[in-house]
């Protein structure tokens, strides 16, 4: 086996040009005759546009061209890509989402106007000219307000302001209703999910470029699947065909979700470009970004727990307000629904479960998936109730837990929720978790904690996650209106060097890392063998991108799936040169043998003879060493774990520490374990950051307040823990060739009721009844919550 | 008006607004695309570089301001030949990078905090990138690539 094949904590090579600062992300790339974009955006949440005057900035030093919506007209709007069906079977609400906002504002942010220029202050500075006549409305930003009062609409021609209500599973909710009536205790929570902004580093940029020699347009742009955007922008709104249409994401500097979408600025550049005939460049600054990526989460839930005399769960009932934003989002619709409504199981055997969603529109910006997206909302609540329906009952919240587990053999599990887990062990991973954070030690810690005048708490989470996303049969009836494989083509050169062409997108995963780990495993060469290409719809087949943790639950699959094809020819040609059969050969270390022979032959000398075809079975055989395969996979994956936190909370000013976090995580095989720390990390940090320093708050204007990293508490190295990861406890996956199930999400799903959980054991143990406080778990809010 | 610096060792200059920040100007005028822009109120650090030896957020001065300056980028940070310098290394050794784009400035911040600080602790380490900002690693490989070019026993950061 190679030493940098499967398990290899192998170094990654693009750190290598990250480093040395020659990485090339799109705000790196200039073209020739370049122009630039900038966006007239609204600074009120609603209004009317009555009229917008041009006429003094139309002639600006450097102006090229002003655009309008009414620039846009034959354009298509962006397209939702989930229709979801209520509880009633009707069809979701669905607004129209044009490219410039048309003869309405419907969000601070919202492009009203787009003014491209020579220079980018050129542009500014002429967008400083142009005269808006507004007429404000009242801004609907409060989501249970949204619902009961339709005097004031997001959208005119729709009936509220309710996209849909959703019911799952609708057949069950008498069931429900029985088992609450029947429950020897019930827990009740009411908590929001804070609205959070994703935040990649890199903020967005496109370059839309147009070549009237061939008449192609082309579009950069940080996104996490190109192919994607060329299929939404090409077919629904620029109308052109994807042959003319060439998509590229290079270096893409994090996505976390926000960077799936497909945005009005990608569209605008491309169009612009075609317009023009001369290349488009927008970059985002900070503060756009801020107003115009999708932001993450919002939800506000109240979920029961009903139990038996013997603490058994008996069922869960929801209803949850997610907020949808002004426009629906690329996904927007099934981040509340199918992955959140799926996972309402959590780990645990409760019967019956009936989770309601009503999506709501605001004056806000469009809501859409953030890194876990619906699963650590639906992860949030279920493990807070279960905490709190233990301190209720005054029994170990650990043990609840474990009492109520869906058990080793009890896998395959049907949840009542409509999926089927395949492989598990959820008492593996607490226990895991519960010895990695000595919670044997952790009364002798509090004592001391106390001795010091401070609170410490402990606080324990179990998820589980639905990704490896996803079977495109099943999605297709859940309303996707797109399928879900992935693609890979795997080219073998006459020197016996590959190059993988991959429809997954890396954007710090570090696919070009790992997958060729898998090659170098499957075929026994060294991984400096294997080159990933990826990102360009000019050189990689049809692929869906990167999100949902599943580039190498599905993408990785699909280049096994073609390597396989792959060296199952390589053997026929090695068994014709070696005069033997087919199936006496054997391919190990880059050798080709017939098994009871010495015959053998070098992995180099199969591939040249692929194309150097001699002495080569012609009648039977192309010539060539290149195979493509599309992989759907026929389930989910469900990665599981169990999280830590334990925390210290000063009493005199609400401020916690987090001394401590420990994740122990089952994500099946594992390829690179450096990389799948180092997700683990990433997420953890992104979870503690939502648990006690984000938060994206509007005004009831619908202003946004938190427009800057002066206003939005980014986590900082100093408000981090060093943190404890193990994926030790492994239950492959059962469905996919590499028995993996993902590890991008994980962390920011177990870590934020972790650490709600801690702080409020920490109160709680300490005298203070005190049920919930709401996330970010500022010092204000805690202290607030202790002195009430 | 025209501006000239020594970038890396090398003389360069290029023209500049007096509103040119230098941030923009070693990108778009000099070319020296490894210093990012992460934002637009001096919070994300991602412009980091080193002026007179100094670090500074290369988007809070002007590149005026620097006229005439040494000023040192991620782009001059690799040994003489062409192999990574001890931070760099630690870094890709420890994994402290995953999307790359905060990886200039952290990398500048961290050569900065080894001149003045050698060995520094884990609680310096983190007081120090306060100004840098990270989304993807949690920064907890980032204090370990740090810790590891310092010198300093990695594994007694934290049980992993």
């Amino acid at each position: 086996m190679p030493k940098d094949g499967i398990g290899a904590s192998t170094k990654r090579r693009e750190d290598i040009r990250f480093l040395t600062g020659t990485g090339r992300y799109t705000d790196d790339i200039n073209l020739a005759k370049q122009l630039h974009v900038h966006f007239l955006r609204a600074d009120v949440a609603h209004a009317t546009i009555n009229g917008i005057d041009t006429s003094a900035a139309d002639s600006m030093p450097g102006v090229a061209r002003i655009f309008t919506a009414k620039d846009f007209d034959g354009v298509g709007g962006l397209p939702c890509g989930w229709q979801v069906t209520d509880k009633h079977g009707q069809p979701m609400q669905e607004p129209k989402h044009p490219i410039l906002a048309e003869g309405k504002i419907r969000h601070v942010g919202e492009i009203v106007a787009a003014v491209v220029a020579d220079t980018v202050e050129q542009a500014r500075d002429a967008a400083e000219a142009i005269e808006l006549d507004l007429t404000e409305l009242p801004a609907v930003i409060d989501m249970k307000k949204a619902v009961a009062d339709a005097s004031v609409k997001v959208h005119d021609d729709l009936t509220s302001n309710l996209c849909y209500d959703w019911g799952f599973v609708e057949e069950n909710k008498a069931a429900v209703e029985d088992a609450f009536a029947k429950a020897a205790h019930v827990t009740t929570l009411e908590l929001k999910n804070n609205r959070l902004v994703a935040n990649p580093m890199e903020p967005r940029v496109a370059v839309g470029d147009f070549t009237a020699h061939d008449g192609m347009s082309t579009l950069y742009t940080t996104s996490q699947n190109p192919h994607v955007i060329r299929l939404l922008m090409g077919a629904f709104v620029l109308g052109i065909p994807e042959h003319k249409l060439r998509v590229v994401a290079p270096d893409v500097g994090g996505g976390f979700g926000t960077k799936i979408f497909h945005y009005a600025e990608e569209a605008f550049c491309t169009f612009a470009a075609k317009q023009l005939k001369r290349p488009v460049k927008w970059t985002s600054t900070r503060s756009e970004a801020f107003m115009s990526d999708a932001h993450g989460r919002d939800h506000v839930t109240k979920i029961e727990l009903a139990l038996d005399a013997d603490n058994n769960f008996t069922a869960i009932r929801t209803e949850t307000y997610a907020n949808m934003g002004a426009y629906l989002s690329t996904f927007a619709p099934s981040v509340p629904t199918w992955l959140h409504g799926t996972l309402m199981a959590g780990n645990y055997r409760t019967p019956v479960i009936y989770v309601n969603v009503k999506a709501v529109f605001t004056n806000t910006v469009p809501v859409d998936a953030y890194r876990g997206a619906g699963r650590p909302e639906a992860t949030y609540q279920l493990e807070r109730l279960i905490d709190q329906a233990a301190r209720e009952l005054k029994v170990s919240p650990v043990d609840l837990r474990r009492q109520n587990f869906i058990k080793p053999d009890q896998f395959p599990y049907a949840t009542p929720v409509a999926v089927e887990y395949d492989t598990g062990n959820y008492d593996a991973t607490l226990d895991k978790a519960l010895d990695l954070a000595d919670a044997a030690g952790f009364e002798a810690r509090a004592a001391d904690s106390k001795s010091r005048g401070k609170l410490r708490g402990f606080g324990v989470a179990n998820y589980i996650e639905a990704c490896g996303i996803a079977p495109s049969n099943l999605v297709g009836q859940l309303g996707a209106r797109a399928g879900l494989y992935e693609s890979a083509t795997v080219r073998v050169n006459a020197t016996g060097g590959i190059v993988v062409m991959t429809g997954s997108h890396s954007h710090g995963q570090g696919h070009e890392t790992t997958f060729p780990q898998v090659i170098a495993d499957m075929i026994g060469i060294g991984a400096d063998q294997v080159e990933i290409v990826h990102g360009d719809t000019a050189n990689t087949p049809m692929g869906m991108g990167t999100y949902g943790s599943r580039s190498l639950a599905v993408g990785g699959s699909a280049m096994v799936r073609a390597a396989e094809k792959v060296i199952n020819k390589a053997k026929k040609i090695a068994a014709h040169i070696m005069e033997a059969s087919d199936s006496d050969i054997e391919l190990k270390d880059g050798q080709f043998t017939v098994a009871g022979t010495d015959k053998s032959l070098a992995w180099g000398d199969v591939t040249l003879a692929a194309y150097v075809p001699h002495n080569y079975p012609l009648e039977d055989l192309e010539p060539g060493l290149e195979e493509t395969a599309f992989y759907d996979p026929s389930n989910f994956t469900y990665p599981a774990g169990t999280y830590i936190c334990e925390v210290e909370v000063d009493p005199d000013t609400g401020k916690i520490d987090v001394l401590n976090f420990t994740a122990a995580d089952d994500f099946g095989n594992v390829v690179n374990p450096m990389i799948v720390e180092g997700q683990v990390h990433g997420g953890v940090g992104q979870g503690i950051g939502q648990a006690m320093l984000e938060n994206c708050a509007y005004d009831e204007d619908g202003q946004l307040l938190s427009a800057s990293y002066m206003d939005y508490a980014m986590p900082r190295a100093a408000d981090l823990p060093m943190i404890t990861v193990d994926h030790s406890c492994q239950t492959p996956c059962t469905h996919n060739p590499l028995g993996v199930k993902g590890c991008g999400e994980a962390g920011a799903i177990g870590s934020p009721p972790a650490l709600v959980n801690a702080v409020l054991d920490a109160l709680n143990r300490n005298g203070h009844d005190i049920a919930h406080i709401d996330m970010p778990l500022t010092p204000s809010r805690v202290w607030q919550a202790m002195n009430k | 008006m025209k501006i000239s610096m020594t970038v890396n060792g090398k003389t360069m200059s290029g023209e500049a607004e007096g509103r040119t920040l230098l941030s923009t100007f070693l990108r778009e005028e000099l070319g020296l695309t490894g210093t990012h822009i992460g934002c637009d109120t001096s919070q994300c650090g991602a412009c980091t570089v080193h002026v007179d030896g100094k670090q500074v957020k290369s988007c809070t001065m002007f590149a005026a301001e620097a006229d005439g300056a040494e000023v040192a980028t991620i782009e001059g940070q690799a040994n003489a030949d062409g192999t990574l310098n001890k931070v760099q290394q630690a870094f890709q050794d420890h994994h402290g990078l995953q999307c790359g784009f905060c990886t200039p400035g952290m990398v500048m911040a961290a050569v900065s905090l080894l001149e003045t600080n050698a060995k520094p602790s884990e609680a310096e380490i983190r007081e120090h990138l306060q100004g840098n900002i990270c989304r993807c690693t949690g920064y907890h490989n980032i204090v370990k690539a740090i810790m590891a070019a310092s010198g300093q026993e990695v594994p007694a950061v934290a049980a992993e």
